[in-house]
């Protein structure tokens, strides 16, 4: 293989593998930076996965090639839906964010392989999707020379449009209204509450966006990497986002870099063996690196990196 | 006489059976500094919260510019025009200045985008008028408390305010800022803009205010122009009773040693803070050691109570050696320490004013029964306390964090004096704390002198310290440099031993 072509290999698999850590990632600074700690970023991407399968399987002979596409939203839309949850119990209520974001985490495996048994048979998982997302070759940006073809060629289309995605949350988060609020909410809520901002509406919506971001990348998961839905089809890609959140410094941009890196990582045990120099290396060492190097990072950036003030806090507004 | 801004009528307030304001009406003309008078937890204010929208009112009415108005959130405040300046400033450290302001009423270019450079514009046309030196680019957490508070001016002035309320405006500004606070009162005068302030600071009300109204118990006592009251008047208005600004020292036997520090050389992160200190306190008498902060009371203090490690040199109390003893111990020995910090030091904030007073009790009988706190006398000790200690509080089950400063520190107080000590150490043991309250723990230390116990006080205080010692040690860079009757010496001539001066009458400013 020359070299042009190792770039692009190893480049698109990260970005395979990048693209639902990029979303995900992403619903995680919504939530965080309005003060909702969001643990249940795994609980959501398995509703997102879950969902999103079932779609494309009962759909697709009538969308065709559209239906990964369409399923996606399908996946995003369910997930907003389960983090009504945890929304609801930590804005209303007042839970302990943790605890509210990890039974999350424990009821999405059981209810969604629940329901697998009960739509197919008793099966444990469903069967495999006709329709993936599978790679695309950009027409136009494909044409530049060098970097048309390995960035651009054969590459994972989701993974570009998560990249723009990413752009478009630290616009709306840095340069609106709307984000503006949202941080202020997640920094100080009591001052944010005597200029006139409902604390507890931008909290929903910040838990809302991440739970259809959560859904979104765990869609994207299942439509472009297992192409099935079982329980080990989400298995600590949750987790990696939130590492990846906090690595990025609770920024969109920040966020999606370390989420691609993160990528890198998990795509290791695929493009290990064409990377010049590592091809002696035992194969489960790629394996287990995704999760070492999460461990490692947030070793290495948790106590430093400063996340919102009030992140992780309840407002009682007084009456 | 100009226009009413603002009437209130009548308002009432309670939170559950507790009545914090009861039947208060008061106006505000325009153009009109109204200063609101009273001592911490009377009810200033939870009044003005109804005001600016905060709270909402059980019963009464509130009119702006003549029409009644129902403010149930501050946004709608703010479209009346009023604008609230809180004690603790309500600003995001994490934002800069420019989006502190412009937060919740951001000007919007394109239908999305925060027009940056249209408000940065705007604030700045603002601040030129009004004299509000401010930088719009700093972070808040980088400036300082003088300039944060102009921050929270420009914000109710972007806003278009026409009423400002200020909570406790001058509590965290130093004598510099505080004068240019007042400066900025009177342009907003100037400009038609009505003030009303909270305070408990007869000083300020004098410079700036037009009249003032007093609140005690959640009542109005009165109100008064400022020009034709004194102020000694207001403060008597203000605590229910005469104020006495002397105590009433009776003769004790003075003889016996209770606290005998020789020698004391104590070290904090390698650096000399106490330097070969020699110190007799006796019963009977209060000592204070007068200084300038950060001259090496406070680690003076801790060497004595056992929780800073001492160098060299003997700490005896009653003839005994406690030098580098545990904390306990030498509370056992009959020391009382009223700390500086009360919220770090002194008290358990969450916990509930019982649990606190009992914090020198809890493990011993009757607090504690084969290792289980015994709650029943710990609640009924408190409620005692409470009503000995006149700390004004809903009941002994309330959470001390939720109290007023003053308060807070009657608690501490309580707390120290009822475990009967034959030393009592007090520091600042009035910082922060409005007059009626300093009145009474000033009482209470002088009680304890009366009773023949020994007291050592740590003021940066001079009337404090003048008023309530027997002798008056000063220290200066971790020694003692002189050591003084108050009975013959003034405050000034205080001020320049305080600053390592010799008294020369051409020096005297230097001092202050």
């Amino acid at each position: 293989m020359n070299l042009t072509t190792t770039l692009m290999t190893i480049l698109s698999t990260t970005l395979v593998y990048a693209a639902p850590l990029i979303f995900t990632a992403l619903g995680g600074t919504f939530s965080e930076r309005s003060g909702i700690v969001n643990v249940g970023l795994e609980g959501m991407m398995i509703v997102g996965a879950f969902s999103s399968s079932i779609f494309n399987l009962s759909f697709d002979r009538m969308f065709g090639d559209a239906t990964p596409w369409i399923a996606l939203f399908v996946g995003a839309a369910f997930g907003c839906l389960f983090s009504v949850l945890h929304a609801v119990a930590t804005i209303s209520f007042r839970a302990d964010h943790i605890i509210s974001g990890t039974v999350l985490n424990m009821m999405a495996p059981a209810l969604c392989v629940f329901l697998t048994r009960i739509f197919y048979d008793g099966k444990g998982q469903t069967p495999e999707l006709n329709d993936g997302l599978g790679t695309t070759t950009i027409a136009g940006l494909s044409k530049i020379p060098f970097l048309g073809k390995v960035m651009f060629t054969q590459t994972s289309l989701v993974a570009w449009f998560a990249i723009l995605v990413s752009v478009i949350c630290w616009y709306v988060l840095y340069r609106t209204g709307f984000g503006l609020r949202l941080r202020s909410v997640g920094e100080n809520p009591a001052a944010a509450d005597t200029l006139g901002i409902n604390v507890y509406q931008y909290r929903y919506m910040g838990v809302l966006i991440s739970g259809f971001l959560g859904g979104l990348g765990g869609a994207v998961m299942a439509q472009s990497i297992t192409l099935s839905f079982s329980i080990s089809t989400i298995s600590g890609q949750g987790f990696m986002s939130l590492a990846a959140m906090i690595f990025g410094k609770w920024n969109p941009l920040g966020a999606m870099g370390a989420a691609v890196f993160f990528g890198l990582a998990q795509s290791l045990p695929i493009i290990g063996a064409y990377i010049p120099g590592l091809e002696g290396i035992n194969s489960v060492w790629f394996q287990v690196a995704p999760y070492l190097i999460t461990i490692v990072v947030l070793v290495l950036f948790l106590g430093k990196s400063v996340g919102p003030a009030a992140d992780g806090e309840n407002y009682i507004k007084s009456k | 006489m100009a226009e009413t801004v603002v009437e209130m009528r009548h308002i009432t307030k309670k939170f559950g059976e507790f009545k914090a304001n009861d039947d208060i009406s008061l106006s505000l003309h325009k153009g009109e500094i109204l200063a609101l008078l009273g001592e911490n937890g009377a009810g200033k204010s939870t009044l003005m919260g109804m005001l600016s929208g905060l709270l909402e009112t059980t019963s009464g009415e509130i009119l702006i510019n003549g029409k009644e108005v129902k403010m149930k959130n501050p946004r709608e405040a703010k479209d009346y025009g009023i604008g609230m300046v809180h004690q603790h400033f309500m600003l995001i450290p994490a934002f800069t200045v420019l989006e502190n302001i412009i937060l919740g009423d951001e000007p919007i270019k394109k239908g999305v985008r925060i027009d940056y450079t249209g408000a940065a514009k705007r604030i700045k046309e603002l601040s030129e008028r009004y004299q509000l030196d401010i930088d719009i680019h700093a972070k808040v957490r980088d400036i300082s408390v003088g300039m944060q508070q102009r921050v929270e001016i420009m914000k109710a002035l972007y806003r278009e305010a026409n009423i400002f309320i200020f909570d406790e405006p001058t509590a965290a500004l130093t004598p510099q800022e505080i004068k240019q606070l007042m400066k900025i009162f009177g342009a907003l005068a100037k400009e038609g803009k009505s003030i009303i302030f909270i305070t408990h600071k007869l000083k300020e009300i004098k410079q700036a205010a037009d009249r003032c109204v007093v609140i005690r118990s959640g009542k109005v006592i009165d109100t008064v122009n400022v020009a034709d009251t004194r102020e000694e008047a207001m403060a008597e208005m203000m605590v229910g009773r005469k104020l006495r600004n002397s105590v009433e020292k009776q003769a004790v036997d003075q003889s016996k040693l209770v606290l005998d520090v020789s020698h004391l050389n104590v070290e904090k992160k390698g650096q000399a803070r106490v330097k070969n200190l020699s110190l007799q306190v006796h019963s009977g008498e209060i000592v204070g050691i007068a200084g300038i902060d950060g001259n090496g009371q406070s680690e003076l203090i801790e060497a004595i109570t056992g929780m800073q490690k001492i160098k060299s040199g003997t700490v005896q109390i009653k003839d005994k050696d406690y030098t580098n003893k545990a904390v306990r111990k030498i509370t056992e020995a009959g020391v009382g320490y009223i700390p500086e910090d009360r919220q770090t030091v002194g008290l358990q904030l969450p916990l509930t004013l019982a649990e606190n007073l009992s914090l020198k009790n809890y493990y011993q009988q009757p607090a504690n029964k084969y290792g289980v706190l015994n709650y029943q006398y710990i609640n009924e000790h408190g409620q005692k306390l409470i009503k000995d200690y006149d700390i004004r509080s809903r009941n002994e089950l309330e959470p001390v964090g939720s109290l007023s400063g003053g308060n807070q520190q009657k608690v501490v107080v309580a707390r120290e004096i009822a475990s009967d000590p034959d030393l009592l150490i007090a520091a600042n043991p009035t910082r922060g704390v409005d007059v009626g309250a300093i009145e009474y723990i000033h009482e209470m230390i002088n009680n304890e002198r009366n009773s023949g116990k020994a007291v050592l006080l740590v003021s940066f205080e001079l009337d404090e310290i003048l008023k309530l010692s027997d002798r008056i040690v000063v220290m200066h860079e971790g020694e003692i440099v002189g050591e003084i009757d108050p009975k013959d010496t003034s405050s000034q001539e205080l001020g320049l031993m305080m600053a390592g001066k010799k008294v020369q009458p051409n020096v005297q400013e230097a001092a202050q």
